[in-house]
């Protein structure tokens, strides 16, 4: 029960504590700088996720960039019928292939060719899609409608089923490589990378720090380049390190179709591939690639993931 | 619990002895964070009587919105109440079940949000809306009373009106309709969350006046929580000031306007603009001062895409012409949708002009070459309203001042360098805030880097579009005090845009008003405030929030 309030018409006036009174200009700087990057470091310093998947992208490149230093056995001279289907011996942890390769040797030195077209293409996705998005998104009117009307054009197309066409034309046929397959694959993933770019250019386009530095006198492209993208910067690497998996699937499925890499370049989907005759008998040959292949393309997602979490500022909680 | 004290016998109805419709005691607010257990309010004694209308102001962050949220069992999920009790109308509903306080939402307890452009489903007819809060509380929920409801609330045309959507209404309208909603169920209290600061002045004044009578009528307890000091000792019995999650001072509206005892309280009481104004910025020199702008019969046309590519033609600024004195300051004054946001757009040449010329300095803006653009653009330079839209989030503060400097090629590293420095000095900053990014820095910070950077290149002409209007009342007014000591210094010339007459009373020289894209009053300040010629520039100034205390004090 509480005692009726006496008197409510008082004037009360609280003690005057020390942070009261004089409220002055705050310009005490308190806990160490910080922004975007740097919060966002510190919260994929603590998540486990990108741990592991950093360390094993790390681990992939490095074998691209050493192979030696894993095996000294080549992965196609040296392929001894005698060796064909054999179990692993010494010197050769992973036993042999159908032709008698050394499969331990050819998985490491496999990575390379997929490891490569994957960030070729990536790289081209980044500078197409993101000029052609950020382009479309900056200046909207017309240059936006037609941009967006070639890329739902392209959207339509799935991504293999496109470099399929386009890599059976004789000309790509002759030319096949790890340039020409990159090139083919950023033909057809251009506009998921456009579009994303495009989006994040229209949030901030009407930002007042854009009408700034247009009162500044700053020409519409420095603005676009120095101050619109690198706000956009943040879904841009999240969907590139996403692409990147995609696009080493992609050259993997693209080989194993045998329309990819040509036949003397070391690749995972040539071996899957040549595996498959003898999956019932030899299955190590198209066991070890395959593994090696999804646990590359899954610690560029998982990457991709930890990095969407850390860089959307909506999804992090305070 | 027994709820015998409700009963008001004549020994007990005196005005002393009265049991409390809602009483706050000691109450203690904490809300859980990633970082640690956070106290947002502290032993905080809030008291409203029935029938009466308590004020709470305070700053953003202050705790004015948290403490009325407890009561109402609405705080977050992550916080909870502390310490202290609540009562209402003598029961404690500190810790309420949910049964209870459902019953006591609507029925008991209304609400009208803050925002009427988000606080509205925009999915449901506003007939809808105000029948399900009938409904919610087994009240009667005809067309007839949900018309009633809108009508009490001061809307015309109810019955057609309750079938539009939200989108249909203007923000007063919106406001309106909230108001319906929050008193649809004839609550005992309402409690009101800065209920106009997002409209006009003048709509702010026809609500709040509604407001009152209807609460007036049905004797209605009104908690009004808000910013606006003069808006608060207006229309309150009682004020509570609060700050950093305390109560500093609370007491009936005029004694603790006229008096206020609290050191902060005090300062607040200077600072708003509309109770104690100030002279603020140069001299007034009269006509000897050359006129540096010139603006003559500018006419700003949009056109309106309709149906079937027909395009109709909307004037935002129709015929406007004045000048602005070298070394002064020009406000420009209106509600929005106004043009006076055109017109400012225009002199910066971020707007092509339809017709009509804008000279600065004898020269016509608009037959700059590029060339000559660029120059312009280091003589007239910006300030926009919202200090956390105007900086470049990704930009440290160092290189968002010095941006001007490297565009126009001024200088080289080591002079660009000691140019940021004396532009942080001046604005009151320390030269450390320089590595720090936009986000680490309170609005006030913002908006004094967002001044420096407009400042980089030695401007002789500075158009504030809404410069304080997004700031706290105490940091408007350090804001305000520096553009006035940064005119004295360096002779600037401003161009105030703003919707705040209280503002223009203590920073322009020279008004200019504002309606629908005409001007319909031009003046110097003195003029236009003791002496309006136009209706609606008396209307503007009937409309700011505790005028008439003002001039009763």
């Amino acid at each position: 029960m509480p005692e009726p309030q006496k008197t409510v018409t008082e004037h009360f006036v609280a003690p005057v504590l020390e942070d009261q009174g004089r409220a002055g200009i705050e310009n005490q700087l308190d806990a160490k700088p910080s922004n975007l990057w740097r919060d966002a470091w510190k919260s994929l310093r603590k998540n486990p996720i990108f741990i592991i998947s950093a360390l094993l992208m790390l681990f992939v490149l490095f074998v691209v960039a050493f192979p030696g230093v894993f095996t000294s056995a080549s992965p196609n001279s040296n392929c001894m019928l005698s060796n064909a289907n054999g179990s692993p011996t010494d010197g050769h942890p992973l036993g042999f292939t159908n032709q008698g390769c050394d499969i331990y040797a050819r998985v490491v030195h496999g990575a390379r060719a997929s490891v490569l077209v994957g960030f070729g293409a990536t790289l081209g996705v980044l500078v197409l899609g993101v000029i052609v998005g950020g382009l479309a998104g900056f200046f909207g009117g017309w240059v936006d409608a037609i941009i967006s009307r070639v890329m739902d054009i392209f959207f339509a197309i799935p991504l293999i089923l496109g470099a399929i066409v386009l890599m059976s034309v004789p000309v790509m046929r002759q030319n096949a490589g790890i340039v020409t397959l990159a090139i083919v694959l950023t033909v057809f993933g251009w506009p998921q990378m456009a579009r994303i770019t495009r989006s994040a250019v229209l949030e901030v386009r009407h930002a007042e720090f854009i009408t700034a530095a247009r009162s500044l006198g700053m020409g519409k492209l420095s603005i676009l380049f120095k101050h619109v993208l690198p706000n956009a910067a943040g879904p841009i690497i999240v969907i590139a390190t996403i692409s990147l998996g995609i696009f080493i699937v992609a050259e993997a499925t693209l080989s194993f179709l045998g329309i990819g890499l040509p036949p003397s370049m070391l690749s995972w989907g040539h071996d899957i591939s040549a595996a498959q005759p003898q999956l019932r008998t030899n299955p190590e040959a198209l066991l070890w690639p395959s593994l090696m292949l999804s646990v590359t393309v899954l610690s560029f997602m998982m990457l991709g993931d930890a990095l969407r979490d850390a860089l959307d500022p909506k999804g992090r909680t305070q | 619990m027994s709820t015998s004290t409700r009963v008001e016998t004549p020994e007990t109805a005196g005005a002393t002895e009265r049991t409390p419709l809602l009483e706050l005691r000691n109450v203690g607010i904490t809300f859980k964070t990633t970082t640690g257990d956070v106290e947002a309010v502290k032993d905080t004694t809030i008291t409203v009587m029935p029938g009466e209308t308590v004020a709470i102001v305070g700053e953003s962050g202050s705790g004015k919105s948290t403490s009325a949220l407890a009561a109402m069992g609405l705080l977050p999920s992550n916080g909870r109440v502390s310490e202290g009790q609540i009562f209402f109308d003598g029961e404690d509903i500190t810790h309420p079940s949910r049964k209870r306080l459902e019953a006591l939402r609507g029925r008991e307890i209304g609400m009208v949000p803050q925002d009427p452009m988000s606080n509205l489903n925009p999915v449901w007819k506003i007939g809808f809306q105000v029948r399900e809060t009938l409904k919610a509380n087994g009240l009667p929920s005809t067309d007839a009373d949900v018309a009633q409801a809108l009508k009490d609330a001061g809307l015309s045309d109810a019955e057609q009106r309750m079938n539009q959507y939200p989108h249909e209404f203007s923000g007063g309208m919106r406001q309106r309709a909230l108001i319906a909603i929050g008193l649809a169920c004839d609550p005992k209290l309402l409690i009101a969350d800065e209920p106009t600061s997002a409209l006009d002045v003048t709509v702010q004044k026809q609500i709040l006046n509604h407001l009152d009578r209807l609460t007036d009528e049905k004797g209605t307890s009104v908690l009004l929580i808000t910013h606006d000091l003069g808006l608060a000792a207006e229309r309150a019995d009682r004020v509570v000031v609060m700050q950093k999650g305390r109560v500093v001072e609370s007491g009936p509206a005029q004694a603790l306007l006229q008096n206020p005892q609290h050191p902060y309280t005090q300062e607040l009481v200077r600072a708003v603009p509309s109770l104690t104004p100030e002279d603020i910025g140069a001299e007034d020199e009269g006509a000897a001062a050359d006129e540096i702008v010139s603006i003559k019969d500018l006419v700003k046309e949009y056109k309106i895409r309709g149906s079937w590519g027909r395009s109709t033609q909307f004037r935002a600024v129709d015929q406007v012409s004045f000048g602005i004195r070298k070394g002064h300051t020009t406000a420009i004054v209106g509600e929005s949708g106004s043009g006076k946001s055109t017109v400012a757009k225009m002199l910066l040449g971020l707007e092509d002009i339809t017709s009509g010329t804008i000279e600065v300095n004898g020269r016509d803006i608009s037959t700059q070459s590029g060339k000559e653009w660029f120059d312009f653009r280091r003589r007239v330079q910006p300030i926009f309203q919202n200090p956390y839209g105007s900086l470049d989030p990704m930009r440290s503060v160092f290189r968002t001042i010095e941006e001007p400097l490297r565009v126009h090629k001024v200088g080289d590293v080591a002079s660009r360098r000691q140019k940021v420095h004396d532009l942080l000095d001046r604005v009151a900053l320390p030269r450390q805030l320089g590595d720090r990014y936009p986000s680490e820095l309170s609005g006030g910070q913002r908006q004094r880097v967002a001044i420096a950077r407009a400042l980089a290149l030695d401007p002789e002409i500075v158009v504030c579009d809404e410069a304080v209007s997004a700031l706290d009342v105490l940091v408007q007014d350090q804001v305000l005090k520096l553009l006035g000591q940064l005119q004295e210094d360096l002779g600037l010339t401003y161009l105030f845009i703003t919707h705040d007459l209280a503002v223009v009373r203590e920073i322009a020289h020279d008004v200019c008003v504002m309606e629908s894209g005409r001007l319909v009053e031009v003046g110097s300040v003195e003029d236009v405030f003791e002496n309006p010629q136009q209706d609606y520039t008396k209307h503007l100034l009937d409309a700011i929030p505790g005028k008439d205390l003002l001039e009763t004090a």
